[in-house]
């Protein structure tokens, strides 16, 4: 399984007052398994990215291959490619519509036509995986859960599509810490346990680092930066100027290093960073 | 889709139309649509339409925005085509089986298309030079004297600047839910019609719940800013009667006459 996207372009309000380019020769490719983290401030057509992956929206040029099948070609059925791709937009809690979650979870399954045994073995398994408990759970209305719960199960009824690449649109949202806490451990959860290549944008650039293996950097609708989450952190002053950021503990080692000479970094977390401080201060003794 | 409706946009510009009074507009409007249906033959539609691409030309929209908002009502007007084509008696012109055309119900389908067309195009027209906020302004204005006799106009003008305000957000809105719905696999286009009602049903329940919410939100964020009614409120721009807007009311009631008196011209009537 993988995702090549080949120069893609699009454009909003074509033709019309307001006219901007969104996407500008976009081109990058996902490997099996990977986790992909997508940085960019409002409005830098993170969202738009997105969208083209599962065929929401066409672009103006440009190709987006999922496997060997062109998705953006015109022929490929809407609905094979959304088997493939599960897109879980931001705020996915305000798409909630049935009366009991089992129901709400239901919806993307049955709308690919499987039968009512499979339906019902996929929902339990989504919200398992989302960690809530299938019996608890199945009979209540899904307005009735918190703000945490509610986004767990919209989550849940874009899992229990079973897609083979699951995009999360800024996922930890406007969530308590611990709500954050749970949703990233779930996205770890998912991955384990499905192998699914996962797309994970979000603001939060220490979530980026501990959950990425790739990092991609939109800048007014192009890539600006790509690599690992080291190659990509190491851009400080680059993201500062885009209106980005380095992972918090990234900015105190970046700050150490300018006060102490002698002491480099590359701490993307704190305890990697907590590991190089106390390693300068054993080999200064 | 949803993006392709014109109809209560506006379209950015400071074209002399853009700059007018919203009161001298919304009075214009108004008189137009009464003045199309006082007009009863070719001639009057003649006048009608010159003055009509006139003010689209000094408005400076694109014909091809304007005609996009008559997409959206282009079934209710070839309908009124259809019906009046074959519904009036009158002198026959062809017939065929139960089919039957005659001279009076073609040319009053005619007469009525091109005055729903024009009716649309003069609306929109407001809404395309009118900022939504000058728009109710002009209307608080003009219906204030109502209020002597209990209308309660500034409640009036605020729930439309409230509506008109929330059209592109709810269409947002709604754009999103669709969108996410489409992600879980939904489908909106195929089925008969009871499966395509039943289709919006997804779309519907959050979208009713979203306004609900936004409509709480706004209430609180008005009485955090003391928003206590009309009374006494005063307002940022104060609207002023221009010497263009003078202007424009005389063309306007040269206009009016010259309708009337096209009712008079030797053609065709009908009606």
């Amino acid at each position: 399984m993988s995702i090549t996207v080949k120069n893609l372009r699009y454009i909003y309000n074509k033709e019309m007052p307001g006219e901007t380019v969104a996407l500008d020769d976009v081109s990058f490719e996902i490997s099996d398994g990977s986790i992909l983290g997508v940085i960019g401030h409002t409005g830098s057509g993170k969202s738009t990215l997105l969208q083209h992956l599962n065929g929401l929206l066409k672009p103006e040029s440009g190709d987006v291959f999922i496997d060997d099948v062109c998705i953006t070609d015109g022929k490929t059925e809407l609905v094979e490619i959304r088997r493939r791709v599960g897109l879980v937009f931001q705020y996915p809690e305000y798409q909630l519509f049935e009366e009991t979650v089992a129901k709400d979870v239901a919806f993307g399954p049955r709308n690919l036509g499987l039968d009512d045994e499979e339906i019902k073995r996929r929902v339990k398994h989504a919200l398992e995986i989302v960690g809530l408990d299938y019996e608890d759970v199945k009979d209540n209305s899904p307005f009735e859960h918190s703000g945490g719960n509610k986004r767990k199960i919209a989550i849940a009824g874009v899992l229990a599509m079973e897609p083979k690449v699951l995009i999360l649109d800024e996922p930890t949202a406007g969530l308590d810490p611990k709500a954050h806490r749970e949703i990233l451990a779930m996205v770890r959860r998912i991955h384990d346990s499905t192998g699914c290549i996962i797309i994970f944008v979000s603001h939060n650039m220490a979530d980026i680092a501990s959950m990425a293996d790739k990092v991609i950097v939109l800048n007014a609708g192009r890539i600006v930066l790509e690599g690992t989450p080291a190659q990509v952190f190491s851009h400080g002053e680059e993201l500062a100027a885009m209106g980005l950021d380095v992972p918090p503990a990234r900015e105190m080692t970046d700050k150490l290093s300018r006060l102490i000479p002698g002491f480099t970094s590359e701490a993307l977390s704190i305890t990697q960073a907590a590991d190089d401080i106390r390693n300068f201060i054993s080999s200064d003794k | 889709m949803i993006r392709d409706i014109t109809l209560g946009q506006y379209y950015p510009g400071s074209s002399p139309i853009h700059r007018l009074d919203a009161r001298v507009k919304i009075t214009a409007t108004m008189l137009y649509i009464v003045e199309l249906f006082v007009v009863n033959n070719f001639a009057g539609f003649l006048i009608a339409g010159i003055a009509l691409f006139t003010v689209i030309g000094l408005s400076r929209v694109p014909l091809k925005f304007i005609f996009r908002g008559l997409s959206a009502v282009f079934i209710i007007i070839f309908f009124t085509l259809i019906l009046n084509i074959f519904l009036t008696d009158g002198r026959v012109l062809w017939h065929w089986k139960f089919i039957t055309i005659t001279y009076e119900g073609l040319t009053r389908a005619v007469f009525m298309a091109v005055r729903l067309i024009m009716l649309i195009i003069g609306s929109s027209l407001l809404t395309l030079t009118t900022k939504p906020i000058e728009l109710t302004d002009g209307l608080e204005k003009l219906m204030s004297p109502l209020s002597k006799i209990g209308v309660p106009s500034h409640e009036i003008a605020l729930m439309m600047t409230i509506a008109l305000r929330f059209i592109p957000t709810l269409m947002e809105e709604t754009d999103k839910i669709i969108k996410a719905q489409q992600a879980r696999g939904a489908d909106f286009e195929s089925g008969n019609i009871i499966q395509r009602a039943k289709s919006l049903i997804p779309i519907l329940i959050p979208l009713f719940i979203s306004s609900f919410r936004i409509a709480q939100e706004l209430a609180l964020a008005m009485e955090a800013r003391c928003y206590h009614g009309g009374s006494g409120r005063t307002r940022m721009n104060e609207i002023h009667f221009h010497k263009g807007d003078a202007v424009a009311a005389v063309i306007l009631v040269l206009f009016l006459t010259l309708i009337i008196a096209s009712r008079r011209m030797g053609m065709p009537a009908i009606q």
